[in-house]
């Protein structure tokens, strides 16, 4: 019995979806990630804790208030919406709004983890870096990345794991569209509602779990790996 | 080349008001742990902004905060060795080396090759800085910031976090680099005989503010320095050299002032040395003792004489060319009617100048 003996078309098309979808809103969110986790580690400025509840802000309210607020924003009548569609750049109910919806929601973990990761690493070494001749731009590169790449790695990895299983701010924003915008947690979800649909779902929840539980381990074993890597200065 | 140094900076609960000169050689900001030390390096290299001053290096100005001048430590060219190494734990002690070297690429003038062998890191070069000693550690360090090719090397208690043996096993390396390199030095020690061994010039700090500068064997000679020194570890440079090693063990020195005999300094004859003579190690006596152990007995003048609160006092003495000094009881001092210009004979045990208190002099 194959996989697609195993998995319907129309379960496939979903696991296909959410992983483009989870893929899209990792690496399009990974340098934003990586920018704000900076500045939040190594910088003192104004609005910083105002930047710092932002960021944080998804993981605190309902997502479909998320979704919501994206709609207001992205969606055909809202400002940035309006003014990216003329770029040929549309979000309303297709599945580039899912991966903008997982994005968001699964930026505060990302964020975290990095952020974390850069404050392990020893301003010191930094400011050996800049009396060795190191501009700040080169100091980062060469000092600050790789010593936090694994960090960077575990902050990608999880926020890949959240964006797979959102939900709440996905259906919200761009609804629930097979092909389109149906992601994994919606096909659960849609599969819960129609009678005899439960062993399909159950074979679905199998999948969301061990994606969700393979990141885990990743994540966790990079995390060790940061400190290893930190600790043998 | 010269360092001018001119800054005030306040701390909340602390404030520093320095100014002092670093000609060419090894010159020591001296002083406890809280006098300014670190603040002063960092603010020399550019890892501080001072509040308001003028910090230059011959003609290029590192800091005119009345003409909004602060270059970033990026562009200062100077080497600073920090007290804890602070390789970079994800390169290998090569790359570590070649990182600065790599900035400097158009101002080169270290030769790798030499660097490696002025410090003997070939072992080590394939090696994680996890895997070295504290005192490797610092070698390497000390290799990179010379590598970065640097108008000036700042170095920060460089052997205080390494034990006694680490830190006779860097010494020689430093005096190397002093001889060797002609790179101006600003180091930083609260360690005396450490000073003693390397510096040209002294820079005293206490409380943020400069209590004295000047050449080192004039600042350590003085008696009114010693109590900001220590008055236990007050002691003076003399300089000799090295004129025979003799087959009972001992090795003859031609000071100044006359010969000395001290147990063997492994040094080639005719090698010039400083040898640093405790205060408390050095007797008086008004007329040349006779029938007595110590075999070092030198003809003195009285420059100086300080007695403090308690039952000691010091006298400064010109011996030759050079001056030391002695601690001797306020009793002493009465008994023998001591006034400045007598003429006296100070005598030093051989063995109670160690080893770790020569060091090679200047060329």
């Amino acid at each position: 019995m194959g996989m697609t003996d195993w998995l319907s078309p129309a379960d496939w098309q979903a696991v296909r979806l959410s992983l483009r979808v989870a893929i899209w809103a990792t690496l399009v969110s990974l340098p934003l990630g990586v920018l704000v986790a900076w500045l939040l580690a190594r910088k003192e400025f104004w609005g910083k804790s105002l930047l710092n509840g932002l960021v944080h802000l998804p993981l605190i309210l309902p997502p479909v208030v998320t979704g919501y607020l994206l709609l207001l924003t992205f969606g055909h009548r809202g400002w940035a919406g309006g003014i990216l569609e003329q770029f040929g750049i549309v979000f309303a109910f297709r599945w580039t709004g899912a991966a903008l919806a997982c994005g968001v929601m699964a930026f505060p973990l990302m964020v975290r983890a990095i952020r974390l990761s850069i404050e392990a690493v020893d301003p010191k070494l930094e400011e050996a870096s800049a009396t060795l001749g190191a501009r700040p731009i080169l100091v980062f590169l060469t000092v600050t990345l790789p010593l936090i790449l694994p960090g960077i790695i575990a902050g990608a990895i999880l926020a890949f794991a959240k964006a797979m299983g959102e939900f709440g701010a996905t259906i919200t924003f761009v609804s629930n569209i097979p092909g389109e915008t149906q992601t994994l947690p919606s096909a659960i979800y849609s599969l819960l509602q129609v009678p005899g649909g439960n062993a399909q779902a159950a074979r679905l929840v199998g999948i969301s779990i061990a994606i969700a539980m393979l990141a885990l381990l990743m994540s966790e074993w990079l995390a060790r790996a940061v400190a290893r890597r930190i600790a043998a200065a | 080349m010269t360092l001018s140094v001119a800054f005030r900076h306040a701390f909340p609960g602390f404030s520093l008001d320095v100014s002092f000169e670093a000609p060419k050689g090894v010159t020591a900001l001296f002083g406890r742990s809280g006098s300014g030390k670190t603040t002063v390096v960092n603010a020399v290299a550019g890892l501080l902004r001072p509040d308001s001053g003028r910090i230059a290096l011959d003609e290029t100005v590192l800091l005119d905060s009345a003409g909004g001048i602060f270059l970033p430590p990026h562009r200062r060219r100077l080497g600073y060795v920090f007290q804890e190494g602070r390789l970079f734990p994800h390169m290998t002690v090569r790359q570590n080396l070649r990182y600065g070297q790599w900035f400097a690429r158009a101002i080169q003038r270290m030769d790798f090759g030499r660097v490696v062998d002025l410090l003997g890191l070939g072992a080590l070069l394939d090696r994680r800085p996890s895997l070295l000693s504290g005192g490797e550690k610092q070698r390497v360090a000390i290799g990179r910031a010379l590598l970065s090719a640097p108008a000036m090397l700042l170095m920060d208690e460089p052997l205080a976090a390494l034990d006694a043996p680490r830190k006779a096993e860097i010494l020689p390396w430093l005096e190397r680099l002093r001889d060797e390199t002609h790179l101006p030095i600003l180091y930083v020690s609260h360690a005396l005989p450490e000073v003693a061994r390397l510096a040209t010039t002294i820079v005293l700090l206490e409380g943020g503010r400069v209590l004295r500068s000047g050449p080192v064997a004039e600042i350590l000679s003085d008696p009114d320095v010693a109590p900001a020194l220590g008055i236990r570890e007050a002691g003076a440079l003399l300089t000799a050299r090295i004129a025979a090693q003799e087959p009972d063990g001992l090795t003859r020195l031609d000071s100044s002032a006359g010969p000395l005999w001290l147990p063997k300094i492994a040094r080639p004859v005719g090698a010039k040395v400083r040898v640093r003579i405790a205060a408390q190690d050095v007797m008086l006596a008004r007329t040349r003792p006779e029938g007595i152990s110590a075999l070092n007995v030198l003809p003195v003048t009285i420059a100086a004489l300080r007695s403090d609160e308690g039952a000691s006092a010091l006298v400064q003495l010109s011996a030759g060319e050079d001056r030391i000094l002695a601690r001797i009881t306020r009793r002493s001092l009465a008994t023998l009617q001591l006034a400045e210009g007598d003429r006296l004979f100070a005598v030093v045990k051989s063995v109670s100048v160690a080893d770790e208190s020569v060091s090679l002099a200047e060329p």
